[in-house]
């Protein structure tokens, strides 16, 4: 069996050194280990926001939709919905997500579709050249807050947990094989999956040494248990100096919204037969 | 001689004001009439003053008078707050429980304990006295509320019943033929013509006067096989079509003015993207929440250029519910064969308002096909083709990805900033513009009404048909009405307009979006009668504003 070529010939215009290259890379590989596993890669779809990140729906060469910034989850939502059988995943950035359509996240969540989220989390606009995003850390200094952010990040993980997540996951750039398992675990877990991708920004946020430092394996628990989960996610509060847990925090099986709001599609001759059948009611 | 009858109906919000409507109408239909409803409320869930126009006429309407022939009061406001429907014929029929006034007065209460119904069967009972003055038999009335009143049939009718004994026949409505029509509202009507059009998805949030569109698919989503999704806002909801769309369904999004606000960065997608999507948008006064409940015709100039960069767009303002049911099933085929964006431009009259339609009327359907990807790889999604439409396949079709972009793109979705291929991409899009406007010269894109020869015409757009046209006829005036406002049918305008010395703009706005729209297709209006206090204009009205325009 021969491979799809997985790379199109669009130049790449990411920073050297970029956390991007590294969740091409994995996902890249993650898809072909799916296509020798029997997948067909014509039935996945990978849908971006707007940002460095997005880029990479240019790069891979499967079915895209580049969408507009913050509203890649509602799309994919109405991918899903519209054909059950495609596997949906979206590429989003963390100003992308977290600022500008955080509600969608929430709401996917909250509904529990069977779509997955990667969020390249470099807690640092990068296309638009230096911003704080809601993971920063307190006080950083971005062109729109020189003089240091006020406000404390968000802990994006608590959020999914509360929200209804079912898949919850944090990986790490420079971890690789982790985060292959994480990508793979969350496109096969049937519901919402959610992964934050701490990577860094080789020109305006280069975390690389506080992250080779601070990042640690997971322990064993009961993945199921949200109690524990939520204290496992609550170590690190994307501001502190404590130890950055890495892996699947949490993971339970739940009914589907693509599964439940499934419908019988009518020809179209049937249809405009019930719309005239509908008329002659209300004669 | 005319045939011309018009009951006002009004009560509390909660006492069924709407169904009594409904069931009077279907009275009125049964003996042969057309009919038309105006419905009246604020915004508010109980309590207030909420109150119904049903008119029957034996010629095709869409508005109500002012003036009626009988009042139907379940409260004092119906009495108080309508003193100008009053002439000296027209006959009250009132609660006398809580009502003051001359006429036929029927304890409401009384009826219900006699046949101890509860307090909601109230509306049953004046549609029962309403029926006795009429004259209306008794088995029209057997069969009508079956349909209208599924549950608790037998009681209803019992109330009626009484209170249909206790009045006396006063002004007898006669039956004027075996006609019987289907008395839908706008947006149902919109609804059935998007099913016929081939909708397999409708996502919408609520907003009043959209929202019944949303209830009347949800509703029915088993029937016509459909998946109605409410999503988080209207930025999901746009874009959770575009989604639909891209994977291969046809889908409408419904909203009204301010919900448009949030999905405008969703219909540049569409634009530029080239994704097929079907938008309701019925408008309420604004701006921002202004009226919630009441109509205006004050987003034409928002709508048809929405969305930041240029693209082609289709938008249609059908004024009744035979034009919505046609065009909205134009529109979602327009939006597949150009891969565009396709409005409906409603407003409350049209979507609340409930019509006579003829379903052996209905202009034939001639819908074509979308051009589909011949299956030979690499697919394109924006393949350059002769007339700027490029082939469509969805994901899932072996041996094709399929890449859309909201970046400038080229051939095969990926994204550029090359000036060759920008301009490219740009003369595509343009070309389908092209396109659309000649494929439009086929269809009835103006419509016309009144003495072909006269030399003043009325031109309007959407429901202020339904006055206009009244008036027109009366005054032999000449009526056009463009259907289609973009692409702009300025050939069939101009020579529709042959003859005409006068033109006057009738609409319902502040500044004329109409009258502007057709001056910068180089037609001038001689005057303009607004009106924009929420309410429909009525046929009186207008011919007292056009009497001020020197008419």
């Amino acid at each position: 069996m021969t491979g799809r070529q997985l790379v199109t010939s669009a130049q790449n215009t990411w920073c050297p050194g970029c956390g991007n290259f590294t969740i091409q890379h994995t996902l890249k590989t993650v898809l072909a280990g799916m296509e020798q596993e029997g997948t067909r890669l014509d039935d996945v779809v990978l849908v971006s926001g707007i940002g460095c990140h997005a880029k990479i729906a240019d790069y891979l060469n499967i079915n895209s939709f580049y969408a507009i910034h913050g509203r890649a989850i509602p799309v994919a939502s109405g991918i899903k919905l519209a054909n059950r059988e495609l596997k949906v995943i979206c590429c989003v950035g963390d100003g992308d997500v977290y600022a500008e359509g955080l509600d969608h996240l929430i709401f996917a969540a909250k509904r529990n579709i069977d779509i997955t989220v990667i969020v390249h989390d470099n807690r640092v606009y990068g296309l638009t050249t230096g911003q704080y995003t809601p993971t920063s850390p307190l006080g950083f200094k971005g062109k729109s807050t020189p003089m240091g952010t006020m406000e404390y990040p968000l802990n994006p993980l608590e959020l999914m947990l509360a929200s209804g997540a079912t898949y919850i996951a944090r990986g790490y750039t420079k971890k690789m094989d982790l985060l292959k398992t994480l990508i793979r675990g969350a496109i096969d877990h049937r519901g919402f999956s959610f992964i934050d991708v701490l990577q860094i920004c080789a020109t305006f946020l280069n975390l690389t040494d506080h992250y080779n430092t601070h990042t640690r394996d997971l322990p064993a628990y009961d993945r199921s248990d949200a109690l524990l989960a939520c204290e496992k996610i609550r170590e690190w509060d994307y501001n502190s100096g404590a130890p950055i847990a890495l892996g699947l925090f949490y993971q339970r099986k739940a009914p589907t919204f693509d599964e439940q709001l499934q419908h019988k599609s009518l020809p179209k001759t049937e249809r405009l037969l019930r719309t005239r059948e509908f008329l002659a009611t209300r004669q | 001689m005319v045939q011309d009858i018009s009951i006002l109906v009004g009560g509390k919000a909660g006492d069924g004001i709407n169904s009594a409507s409904a069931v009077i109408a279907q009275l009125l239909n049964q003996l042969g009439y057309y009919t038309y409803i105006y419905f009246d409320y604020p915004s508010l869930i109980r309590g207030g003053h909420n109150f119904a126009i049903i008119r029957g006429s034996d010629t095709p309407i869409g508005v109500h008078k002012t003036t009626v022939d009988f009042v139907l009061a379940l409260n004092q406001d119906t009495i108080a707050n309508h003193k100008m429907r009053f002439k000296e014929t027209t006959l009250t029929i009132f609660n006398s429980d809580v009502v003051k006034a001359e006429g036929q007065g029927i304890s409401v209460n009384g009826v219900l304990k006699t046949e101890n119904a509860p307090v909601i069967m109230g509306n049953s009972a004046i549609i029962g006295a309403f029926a006795k003055a009429a004259g209306i038999p008794w088995d029209i009335i057997i069969k009508v509320f079956p349909a209208y009143i599924p549950k608790g049939t037998e009681i209803n009718l019992r109330v009626a019943r009484r209170a249909f004994d206790q009045v006396t026949p006063v002004y007898p409505v006669e039956s004027i033929g075996s006609r019987r029509l289907c008395l839908i509202t706008g947006n149902e009507a919109i609804g059935l013509g998007l099913i016929a059009g081939g909708l397999s998805a409708y996502v919408s949030y609520p907003m009043t006067p959209s929202s019944s569109l949303l209830h009347f698919l949800a509703e029915n989503a088993q029937r016509f096989g459909i998946t109605v999704v409410h999503p988080e806002n209207e930025i999901a909801v746009i874009l959770m079509a575009l989604g639909f769309s891209y994977a291969g369904e046809r889908v409408a999004v419904g909203t009204s003015g301010g919900g448009f606000c949030l999905m405008t960065e969703g219909v540049s997608l569409a634009g530029m993207a080239e994704i097929p999507v079907v938008l309701v948008v019925s408008q309420r006064t604004g701006p921002s929440t202004g009226l919630p409940t009441y109509t205006a015709q004050s987003d034409l100039h928002f709508i048809v250029n929405a969305g930041q960069g240029e693209f082609p767009r289709f938008v249609v303002a059908p004024g009744d519910t035979r034009e919505a049911y046609y065009w909205s099933a134009v529109a979602m085929d327009v939006a597949w064969r150009y891969q565009v964006p396709a409005f409906i431009l409603a407003d409350k009259t049209l979507s609340e308002g409930t019509f006579s339609l003829d379903p052996a009327d209905l202009p034939e359907l001639s819908l074509g096909e979308p051009i589909d990807w011949d299956g030979k790889p690499p697919y394109r999604r924006y393949a350059e083709t002769g007339s700027g439409v490029s082939p469509l396949a969805f994901p899932g079709t072996n041996g094709a990805v399929v890449k859309v972009n909201s970046y400038a793109h080229d051939e095969f979705g990926i994204t550029t900033e090359d000036s060759g291929v920008v301009t490219q991409m740009t003369r595509k899009r343009m070309r389908k513009a092209a396109l659309l406007a000649e494929a439009m010269e086929t269809f009835s894109t103006v419509s016309t009404d009144g003495p072909a020869n006269a030399g003043t015409a009325l031109v309007c757009w959407g429901s202020v048909q339904g006055a206009c046209r009244e008036v027109a006829r009366e005054l032999g005036l000449r009526l056009i009405k463009p259907v289609v406002l973009s692409p702009f049918p300025e050939l069939l305008l101009n020579r529709t307009l042959q003859g005409v010395r006068r033109l006057i703009a009738v609409e319902e706005n502040s500044t004329g979006q109409l009258a502007a729209l057709l001056r910068f297709h180089g037609i001038t209006v001689d005057a303009m009668v607004l009106h924009y206090d929420g309410r429909p204009i009525t046929p009186d009205i207008l011919m007292d504003r056009l009497r001020e325009v020197g008419v």
